[in-house]
C-alpha cells in the first residue's frame, strides 16, 4: 500500500518537474503554431485580428515578387548549400582519414567558422567580398587586373556570394559528422576490401559511404534546418539586397510582423515555411517505418533460417 | 624448400616503442593447418595482418609460396582472409559480396559466375545468394565470408577468430565444416583462435604464443602431452594442469619429489637421467594422469588425500581433492560418485606428468 | 614526409615497405592546405583590417600585413563606435550578452536535466507524446512561432525586458538539451534508479543526490553548446531583448551597418572580432567537447 501511493507520488512530482516541458511543448509548438497558420487566414496587421479572409493573405503572398524571390533564393541556396557542404564535406573527411600529419591543426581551422555567428560570417565575407577594398582590389594591386570577384553588389550573382559564406561557415561541422561517420566503420571491412583488392577510393564510395547513412543523413538534416532558418547571415551580409535579389523566406516573415505591419501576410509565409520540415520529417518517418519493417522481415527470415538449420 | 607454404623469417613488429613482435621465424608447410593460439593480446592477430600485408613489417621478410611478398599488397599475395566479426559488405547481396573483388580486378563475367557458383556450391549457400547479409545468421554470415576467400582461388587461407561470434552450437558445427573444408581443398591455412578445442580438434599442427614469441610449435598432441614449459602447460586444459611446487630429493639411488611432506617416487619419469638432485621443481600432472584408489601399470602411490568437491560434468568428473593442504582436481569416470570429507588415496601416473625447473620455467 | 632508410642488401625486400611520395599524397596535401587557407582566410583578413589605419586600407591590400600596427581600432570599437546617436562602442552589448547569457544557460540547462530525468526514469502518462511534440519543435522554423510569442510576451507583460529574453532562450534551448539529457540518462543503469529507489528515494532526492553529481560531462557538453548558441543569437536578441538589452551580435551589426558618417572597416573588423571572441575561445578551450556537443546536436531524434 505505502510503496504504491509512494509510487503515485513519485508520479506526481515527476509531472511537476515536466512542466516546463508540457507547456512549452504545448504552449509553443502546438498553440503557437496553431495560432500562427489561423492569422494566416486573417487580415491583421501590427496586432492579431480575428476577421477571416480566406486565401487572400495567400494571393497576395504568390502575387509579390519579394516573396517569390525569397522562394526561388532558398531553393538555390539551400541545393547549393547542402550540395556543397556534403560533397565537400566528404571529401575533406576522406581526405582527413589519410593519415595525415596535424590532423587536429586541419580539424580546428575547418570548424571554428561554425563557431562563429552568423552576423559575424556575414560581416566579414560582405568585407572581404567588398568591390572597391575586397579581395577583387587586393588581387588587382597585386597584379592580377583581371580578377573580377565582387557578386554581392550584383543582383544576380549576390545570392552565389551567400552562399559561398554559407558554405564557408557550415562545411567544418559536415566533415566533423562525416569523419566520424568514417572512423565509426568496423576496421576489418577496410582489412577485408584490401585483401579484395579493391582501391581506397572506391571503398570509400562504394561500401564506406552506403555503411554511414546515418552519419550523412544527421549532416543532412542539419544543413537543412540551417537553411530553413536562414535568416542572422542574410541580415548581416546583404541585408537582403541589392534590391531584393537576396531575400529569404525567413528575412520576408520578420519584416511582415515588425516594420511592415502586415502580420497575415507573414503569418501566410511563415505557414508554408513549415511545410518542407513537415515533409522531411514525414520523409523521415516513412524511412524509419519502413525501417520497422524490413527489420521485422528480417526477424521472419531468421526465424525461418534457423528453422531450415535444424 | 619445395613444399614450404608460408615461411617467416626474422619478422619483427613496433607499433611506435611497443614491440608486439619479436625476430619471429616461422615456416608452414603446403596444405598444412596451423593454428596460432595464445592469450589475448599476445599478437595473434598482428602476426596474421603481417602475413596478409595488411601491416607494414618492421623488420624481416615474409615468403608466400617461395615469393618474397614483404613488401607486396594484400591482393597479390596470393592470400584471403576471414574475420571474426565477417566484415560482409552490408548493402550489397551475398553474390555481390562474393563477386566484387573479382569485378573490381576486372575478371570476365563468366568466370566470375563459375566462381562464385563454386564457392557457394562448397559452402552450401546457393539459396542465400540473393539476400543481403542482414538476413542471414551468424553462421551463414561466416560462411559468404569464408566464400569470398574462396572465390579468390588463393593458397593461403588466414583465419581470425572466424567463430567467437558464434554460439557454442554453431561453432562445433562450423567447426567440422572448416575441417571438411580443409580436407577438401588442402590449401594452406592458418587460423587464429584462443580456444584450445578448436586448437586441438583443427590443427596439423599449433603454434602457442605469448608475449609476441612463439613458445611451443609442435602437433595438438605433444603441445598437451609433452608442453616445454610452464606456461604452455599451464594455458592447455581444462581444467588445468595441477602444479605441486617441490625439491628433487634422493634416497637409496632413487628420486622422488618431496612435497609438503609426501614423497612422490619419479623414477619411472621419461627423461628422470636429466635431473639433478636438489633442484627445486614443479611437478605439472594434468587431471586425468591423477587416480583415485586404482592402481596402475606405472602409477606410485598412494597418498593420503580429502575429497572436497564433487562436480559432475556429464561424460566424466571432477573431483576436487585436498592433497597435503593443496588443492588438486582429478577427471574419473562419470560413474564413479564421491562424497566430501571423504577419505580416499590417490596415485600419480609418473611416465605421463611433466616436470618443470622453478627457476627457468622450462619442462626438464 | 619522412623516407625510410635505404635497403642495406638491396636484393631482397626487408623490413617495412620503403615510402614513396605518391601523387595522390600530395593530392591530398594540395587539397587540406587549399581548403584551410579558404577557411582562415576571413580570419586573418579580419585581424589584419583591424590592425591597420583607415588610409591603409584604402590602399586596398586586404592580405597584407599592417605597415604599422594600431589598436586604436579596437578601443574605438570597444569604447566609442556609434549606433546612432549612441556612441558608447560594443561595451554595453558585451554586458547585455553576459546578463543574458548566463541565467538562460543556467536555466536551460536545468530544465533540460529535469525533463531528461524525468524521461528516462519516470515516464507517466503522455511524457513520451510531450517529447515527440518537443523533437518536433527542434526542427520547427523560428518565423512560424514568433509572432504569437510576441504577443504573449507583451500580454504578460515581459516583452523587450532580460527576463522575457531569458525566458525564449530557455524555451528554444530545450529541445536539443531534453534529448541530450535524456539520452545521457538513457544510457545510465536502470538498477542504479531501482536501488535508490529500495532505499526510499523520491523523485527530487535522487535526482538532486544521484543523478545531477553523475552528469558533470553532458553538462559540460550542455553549457558550450548554450554558451555558443546563445551568444551567437541574433534574432531572438533583435526581436525580443528591446533597446535596453540588445546584445552584442544585434549592437554589432547596427555599428557596422550605420550609414551616417564614413564607414570605418578597421572599427567594424575588431567589433567583428571582438563579437566573435568569447564563442572562439569556448571553441578553443574545449576541443573534442565542442564536437560532442554538435554531433549530441546534430543527432536529432
Ligand atoms: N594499432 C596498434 N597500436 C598500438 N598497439 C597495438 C595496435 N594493435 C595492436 N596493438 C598491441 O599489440 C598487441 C597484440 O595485439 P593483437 O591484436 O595481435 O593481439 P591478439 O593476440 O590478436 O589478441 P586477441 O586475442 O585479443 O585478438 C596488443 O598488446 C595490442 O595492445
Ligand atoms: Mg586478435
Amino acid at each position: 500500500m505505502a510503496q504504491r501511493r509512494k509510487k503515485k507520488l513519485g508520479n506526481l512530482q515527476a509531472i511537476i518537474g515536466s512542466i516546463p516541458m508540457i507547456s512549452v511543448a504545448v504552449g509553443v509548438y502546438v498553440i503557437c503554431i496553431i495560432y500562427s497558420i489561423t492569422l494566416s487566414f486573417t487580415s491583421s496587421r501590427l496586432f492579431p485580428k480575428f476577421n477571416f479572409v480566406g486565401l487572400k493573405q495567400y494571393e497576395r503572398l504568390w502575387g509579390s515578387p519579394r516573396w517569390q524571390i525569397s522562394v526561388e533564393n532558398i531553393w538555390l541556396f539551400g541545393f547549393l548549400l547542402i550540395a556543397f557542404t556534403l560533397i565537400v564535406g566528404y571529401l575533406l573527411a576522406v581526405f582527413m582519414d589519410q593519415r595525415i600529419k596535424q590532423e587536429g591543426l586541419f580539424r580546428t581551422i575547418f570548424l571554428y567558422p561554425f563557431a562563429m555567428s552568423l552576423v559575424v560570417t556575414g560581416l566579414v565575407w560582405q568585407w572581404v567580398l567588398d568591390p572597391n577594398l575586397g579581395v577583387q582590389s587586393a588581387m588587382a594591386n597585386w597584379g592580377f587586373e583581371w580578377f573580377k570577384f565582387a557578386p554581392l553588389v550584383n543582383p544576380e550573382t549576390a545570392i552565389y556570394g551567400v552562399i559561398i559564406a554559407g558554405v564557408w561557415q557550415g562545411t567544418g561541422v559536415t566533415m566533423a559528422i562525416l569523419l566520424a561517420g568514417i572512423r565509426g566503420i568496423d576496421e576489418d571491412i577496410w582489412k577485408a576490401s584490401k585483401v579484395d583488392g579493391i582501391p581506397a577510393w572506391r571503398t570509400y564510395f562504394s561500401i564506406v559511404l552506403p555503411m554511414m547513412k546515418g552519419a550523412v543523413a544527421t549532416a543532412f538534416v542539419l544543413q537543412c534546418v540551417s537553411v530553413v532558418r536562414v535568416y542572422d547571415l542574410i541580415v548581416a551580409i546583404t541585408n537582403g539586397g541589392p534590391g531584393i535579389a537576396t531575400q529569404m523566406p525567413a528575412v520576408f516573415v520578420i519584416e511582415h510582423i515588425s516594420i511592415r505591419q502586415n502580420a497575415g501576410v507573414g503569418m501566410a509565409a511563415a505557414t508554408l515555411m513549415l511545410l518542407p520540415i513537415i515533409i522531411l520529417l514525414g520523409g523521415r518517418g516513412i524511412i524509419q517505418w519502413r525501417a520497422a519493417k524490413i527489420e521485422k522481415e528480417y526477424e521472419k527470415k531468421m526465424l525461418q533460417a534457423s528453422a531450415e538449420v535444424s | 624448400m619445395e613444399n614450404i607454404s608460408v615461411s617467416i623469417k626474422d619478422l619483427s613488429l613496433r607499433f611506435g616503442r611497443i614491440e608486439v613482435l619479436n625476430s619471429m621465424n616461422l615456416e608452414i608447410k603446403q596444405g598444412e593447418f596451423l593454428v596460432l593460439l595464445g592469450p589475448s593480446g599476445c599478437g595473434k592477430s598482428t602476426l596474421l595482418n603481417c602475413i596478409a600485408g595488411l601491416l607494414d613489417v618492421s623488420d624481416g621478410q615474409i615468403f608466400i609460396e617461395g615469393k618474397n611478398v614483404t613488401w607486396e599488397e594484400p591482393k597479390d599475395r596470393g592470400i584471403g582472409m576471414v574475420f571474426q566479426s565477417y566484415a560482409l559488405y552490408p548493402q550489397m547481396s551475398v553474390e555481390k559480396n562474393l563477386s566484387f573483388g573479382l569485378r573490381v580486378a576486372g575478371m570476365k563475367k563468366p568466370e566470375i559466375e563459375e566462381r562464385v557458383k563454386r564457392a557457394a556450391e562448397i559452402l552450401q549457400i546457393e539459396p542465400l545468394l540473393n539476400r543481403k547479409p542482414v538476413e542471414l545468421s551468424g553462421g551463414q554470415r561466416q560462411r559468404v565470408a569464408i566464400g569470398r576467400a574462396l572465390v579468390r582461388d588463393v593458397d593461403v587461407f588466414l583465419f581470425d577468430e572466424p567463430l567467437s561470434n558464434l554460439d557454442a552450437k554453431l561453432r562445433s558445427e562450423l567447426r567440422v565444416e572448416i575441417k571438411l573444408l580443409h580436407q577438401k581443398l588442402s590449401n594452406t591455412m592458418i587460423y587464429v583462435t584462443h580456444d584450445q578445442i578448436e586448437a586441438l580438434t583443427l590443427a596439423d599442427r599449433v603454434a602457442v604464443m605469448k608475449g609476441g614469441v612463439i613458445q611451443q610449435l609442435d602437433d595438438p598432441t605433444t603441445i598437451y602431452e609433452k608442453p616445454v614449459n610452464l606456461f604452455v602447460a599451464g594455458f592447455m586444459g581444462s581444467p588445468s594442469m595441477n602444479f605441486l611446487h617441490g625439491e628433487v630429493i634422493e634416497k637409496q639411488g632413487n628420486q622422488s619429489v618431496s612435497f609438503k611432506g609426501i614423497e612422490i617416487p619419479i623414477r619411472s619419469y621419461p627423461s628422470i637421467n636429466g635431473i639433478k638432485t636438489g633442484t627445486k621443481v614443479i611437478l605439472g600432472a594434468r587431471p586425468e594422469y591423477i587416480k583415485i584408489d586404482e592402481k596402475e601399470e606405472g602409477t606410485v602411490g598412494p597418498f593420503e588425500a580429502v575429497v572436497e568437491v564433487y562436480e559432475p560434468m556429464g561424460a566424466d568428473s571432477i573431483v576436487w581433492i585436498l592433497l597435503g593442504g593443496k588443492e588438486i582436481s582429478v577427471r574419473v569416470a562419470a560413474g564413479k560418485r564421491y562424497t566430501p570429507e571423504e577419505k580416499i588415496s590417490v596415485y600419480f601416473k609418473i611416465p605421463s606428468v611433466s616436470i618443470f625447473d622453478a627457476a627457468t620455467e622450462q619442462r626438464l | 614526409m619522412s623516407e625510410e632508410k635505404p635497403e642495406s642488401s638491396g636484393n631482397e625486400p626487408r623490413g617495412p615497405k620503403p615510402r614513396k611520395i605518391s601523387p595522390a599524397r600530395i593530392g591530398v596535401y594540395a587539397f587540406l592546405i587549399i581548403s584551410a587557407i579558404f577557411f582562415t582566410l576571413p580570419l586573418w583578413v579580419m585581424l589584419m583590417t583591424s590592425l591597420k589605419t583607415m588610409p591603409e586600407i584604402r590602399m586596398g591590400y586586404l592580405f597584407n600585413w599592417p605597415q604599422e600596427i594600431s589598436f586604436d581600432a579596437w578601443v574605438k570599437a570597444w569604447d566609442t563606435a556609434c549606433t546612432g546617436r549612441d556612441c558608447n562602442g560594443l561595451k554595453p552589448g558585451f554586458w547585455n550578452s553576459v546578463k543574458i547569457t548566463v541565467p538562460s544557460t543556467i536555466l536551460s540547462i536545468v530544465i533540460a536535466a529535469i525533463n531528461g530525468y524525468a524521461l528516462s526514469f519516470w515516464r507517466f502518462k503522455g511524457s513520451n507524446f510531450f517529447f515527440g511534440l518537443l523533437l518536433f519543435g527542434a526542427f520547427v522554423p523560428y518565423q512560424v512561432v514568433i509572432y504569437p510569442l510576441i504577443i504573449a510576451f507583451r500580454e504578460i507583460g515581459i516583452f523587450a525586458t532580460l527576463p522575457g529574453i531569458i525566458i525564449l532562450h530557455s524555451i528554444f534551448g530545450m529541445p536539443i538539451l531534453t534529448l541530450l539529457f535524456r539520452n545521457f540518462f538513457g544510457s545510465l543503469p536502470m538498477d542504479l534508479f531501482k536501488a535508490a529507489r529500495i532505499d526510499g528515494a523520491g523523485f527530487w532526492q535522487i535526482f538532486f543526490w544521484i543523478m545531477l553529481p553523475m552528469s558533470v560531462p553532458i553538462s559540460i557538453v550542455a553549457v558550450i553548446l548554450q554558451v555558443t548558441g546563445i551568444w551567437n543569437d541574433f534574432l531572438f536578441g533583435s526581436v525580443f531583448a528591446g533597446r535596453a538589452n540588445m546584445p552584442m551580435t544585434v549592437q554589432l551589426n547596427n555599428i557596422v551597418t550605420t550609414t551616417t558618417g564614413i564607414r570605418e572597416y578597421n572599427v567594424n573588423m575588431a567589433a567583428t572580432i571582438l563579437s566573435a571572441a568569447v564563442p572562439l575561445v569556448v571553441y578553443f578551450v574545449s576541443g573534442k567537447w565542442f564536437v560532442r556537443g554538435i554531433a549530441a546536436g546534430a543527432v536529432k531524434g
